[in-house]
This record gives C-alpha cells, structure tokens and sequence, in this order.
C-alpha cells in the first residue's frame, strides 16, 4: 500500500533517521517507535505527504489513506455530528444513521448535537475515532492516537485497530504505549537507528 | 461508501464555511461595522460639506470597503490551520483548487456580498448621486469578490506565522491596486453620467482571471505553509 525507499530525515544537524526502507502491506499494523524527538511525527508527516521538502528518499502511495495529526481537526463550533458530516479530509458521505452509530459507538452518545467546545480534549479524540470508524481508506497513519483517551478507549481503540488490520488494511501508528492487540505488530524503532 | 465528487465536496465546504460563520455573527458583523464606522470618519474629516463629500464618495467607499476585507482576510485559513483541519483538507483526495474556491467563496458571501448590499445606505450619507448608486453596487458585487480572491493568496502564505497581520497587508495591498482604480472609477464615470460598464467589464476580466489563477497561488502557498 506504501512504499518508502530510502528515507533520509536531518533537523537541525542532527541525522533523524536515514536510508530507511520499508513496505506496507495490506494485513500489516507497524508501530513506530523512538524517543521524544526521535522523529516519529516527521516520518508520518513524510508518509502522508505533508512534508514534501527538507527531507530525501522517496515515499509511494497506492491506496487511500486516512492521517490524524497531532491536533483533532474537530471544529469547536460544530457538533460532533456535523464534525463527521462536513469533514474536510474530503471522505465518504456518510448517511445519518451512520454517523448517528458512530458516535454511539465511541461513547458520544447524547452528545451529536451539543458544540463541540463544551466537549473534552478525549471526546474531541473520540471525534476522531468516529470517523476511523467510518472510514474506507485502506491505510491508517495514527500519530499517538491514544492520546487524551482513557483505559476503555484505548481498549476498544485497540479493537477497531485490529479488526481493520484483519479486513485487510494497514495501520501505521505511533505510540508510546505497548499495543494489546490480536494480530502481529511490526515496530519500527527510529531510535535504535536504521533498522526496519 | 465512495468518496464525494470535486463538486459534490466543494457543496460540502462551502455549506460548512457558512455554518462556521453563522455560529460566530460577530465576525460577519465586525467587517460591516468597520465600513459604518470609518465612512462616519470622513465627514469629521473633510467637513460636512455635501459637495465636498460627494466628490469624495467613490474613492472613499472604495478604500473603506478593500480594507474592510483586507482585515477579513487574514482569517480564511487560519482557524482551519491552528485546529488541523487544515491538514486533513490538504489530504483529501479531491483537487485542492475546487476546495479553496470554496473557502474563497464562503468568505465572499459573509463580507464582500453583505457590503455591497449595504453599501448604497453609506453612499447616501455621503451624498453620492443616486444614479451611481447601481454602479456602486455592481463594482463591489465583482471587485469584492476579487479582493477576496488576492486576499486568500496573502492569507494562504501568511497562515503560518503567528502574526501575519502586518505582511498580509504588505503583500496584498500592491495586488489591491489595479481593483480599487477601475472600481472606482466606475462609480465615478456613473456620477459623472458616462457609462461604467467598460470598467466593470474590465473588472469582470480581472475577476475570471482571478478565479483562474488565485486557486493555484492559494493551494501552493497552503502547501508551503503546511509543510513549514
């Protein structure tokens, strides 16, 4: 699904990580791992295609891709429902009822229709876990995705992870923490230098 | 579940920008309230003369109405970008120049519309003739659209930095220009009983080659931005 060919990252003088290679196949879930400053987000950063100079090497896409970021792109002036309708990252229409199961689903219900600004950091993230929820594209790039959230949502984060793993698509994540996951986990360790 | 078409995603952005805007009235009020306040200034400023004011007017209204959305401009990204809908917006998979025509075109339906429908009550306050008044209407209806467009490219490039303000303006005024002379001058023709199509007509020219090349400037300049 993505191909990355010998990735060279340099910031600030420091060497991030260089001539990293790797391929991303559909039934895959890879854990970036590494230090604070390690490079974790630059790399996804990369991969997406947001940071498209400053760094060398050469990164393929084949199929759709889903990125969560750092921040949660959930409007504070909209509802969570209206987050998921009028999303920008320019995905699926969804129909009602699914966006209504969605948010149930991650535990907003009785809360699609309240501005977002009342909600909490987690919930904003749990917005986002919605829309995981409901997305078709093949390959995830999840920046610490569990951040915010607790030990339920984690869990059933964990959950959705694997099932999307199992229907065929791939996940590339970041996170501190050690996944608990039914199927294979591959770690990328930027700290540990060049390895893949 | 497919994913929407260009058209189809760019009803969805525009319908979210004017959500965006109806929350937050104040910011479709302030521009408005901006013009109200600084056309008030002048009769302070020049004296009450009705002549004296007249002769002004177009020039006036004109000024009044491109800084009035000079000072708009600066926002059409920047909530977007400080929450990382930005981001995701750069991702989708639909061609960015269609999404920023619909951030263009949100952003003109909340100032630069609102203006030119109000405009004729301000024109009046300063004796503009009433025959001028349609040409007035006709060169913001276009010229606003136009400065809109200019001022996403500024906001585009600027929306990283943590105060673009300044810059904004340095880089958009010079591109402001050639809009606020035959703008003008078309409310002034109407006054002086010549026909303003010709002007409007050359706006009209400068509007379709805005719409034509600005998208393009606004969707590297948000790259660039985003990839800082």
């Amino acid at each position: 699904m993505l191909a990355a060919r010998s990735l060279c990252l340099e910031r600030g003088g420091r060497v991030l990580f260089q001539d990293l290679s790797f391929d991303i196949c559909a039934g895959q879930l890879w854990q970036v791992e590494g230090a604070n400053g390690a490079g974790k987000t630059s790399l996804l950063r990369i991969l997406c295609g947001l940071s498209r100079y400053g760094f060398e090497g050469q990164v393929l896409r084949y199929a759709p891709l889903l990125y969560l970021g750092h921040q949660s792109a959930v409007k504070a002036l909209l509802t969570p429902r209206e987050n998921l309708t009028y999303h920008v990252s320019g995905e699926g229409r969804y129909q009602h009822e699914q966006v209504e199961s969605a948010l149930a689903r991650v535990g907003l219900y009785g809360y699609e229709d309240v501005a977002s600004h009342t909600l909490s950091a987690g919930q904003h993230r749990r917005v986002n876990l919605a829309r995981l929820l409901l997305s078709d594209s093949a390959l995830w790039l999840l920046d610490e995705p569990f951040t915010a959230i607790d030990t339920a949502g984690v869990a059933d984060l964990q959950t959705v992870l694997a099932s999307h793993v199992e229907a065929g698509g791939a996940v590339v994540m970041t996170s501190h923490q050690t996944l608990e996951v039914r199927c294979e986990v591959r770690s990328l360790n930027l700290s540990a230098g060049m390895s893949a | 579940m497919t994913a929407p078409g260009a058209t189809q995603f760019c009803a969805r952005l525009l319908r979210r920008q004017l959500l965006l805007a109806v929350r937050r009235p104040v910011e479709i009020g302030n521009p408005l309230l901006f013009f109200a306040m600084v056309v008030a200034l002048f009769p302070l400023g020049l004296g009450p003369t009705p002549d004296t004011l007249a002769g002004f007017a177009p020039g006036v209204l004109w000024i009044t109405a491109l800084l009035s959305n000079l000072l708009t401009s600066d926002a059409v990204f920047r909530s977007d970008f400080e929450d990382g809908s930005l981001e995701q917006l750069l991702l989708a998979p639909q061609p960015l120049f269609l999404s920023v025509l619909a951030y263009i075109g949100a952003h003109w339906l909340t100032t630069g519309l609102l203006l030119a429908a109000v405009s004729p009550v301000f024109a009046l306050m300063l004796n503009l003739s009433v025959p001028a008044l349609g040409a007035l209407v006709a060169s913001l209806l276009i010229g606003t659209a136009l400065l809109s467009l200019i001022g996403g490219i500024g906001a585009a490039l600027t929306v990283g930095l943590k105060r673009g303000g300044m810059l904004i303006s340095l880089l958009i005024l010079p591109l402001y220009m050639p809009v606020l002379i035959f703008g003008s001058a078309a409310v002034q023709a109407a006054v002086n009983g010549v026909p303003a199509g010709p002007y409007l007509a050359i706006l009209g020219a400068m509007l379709c080659l805005a719409i034509a090349l600005a998208p393009l400037a606004m969707a590297a300049g948000l790259r660039i931005s985003i990839d800082a």
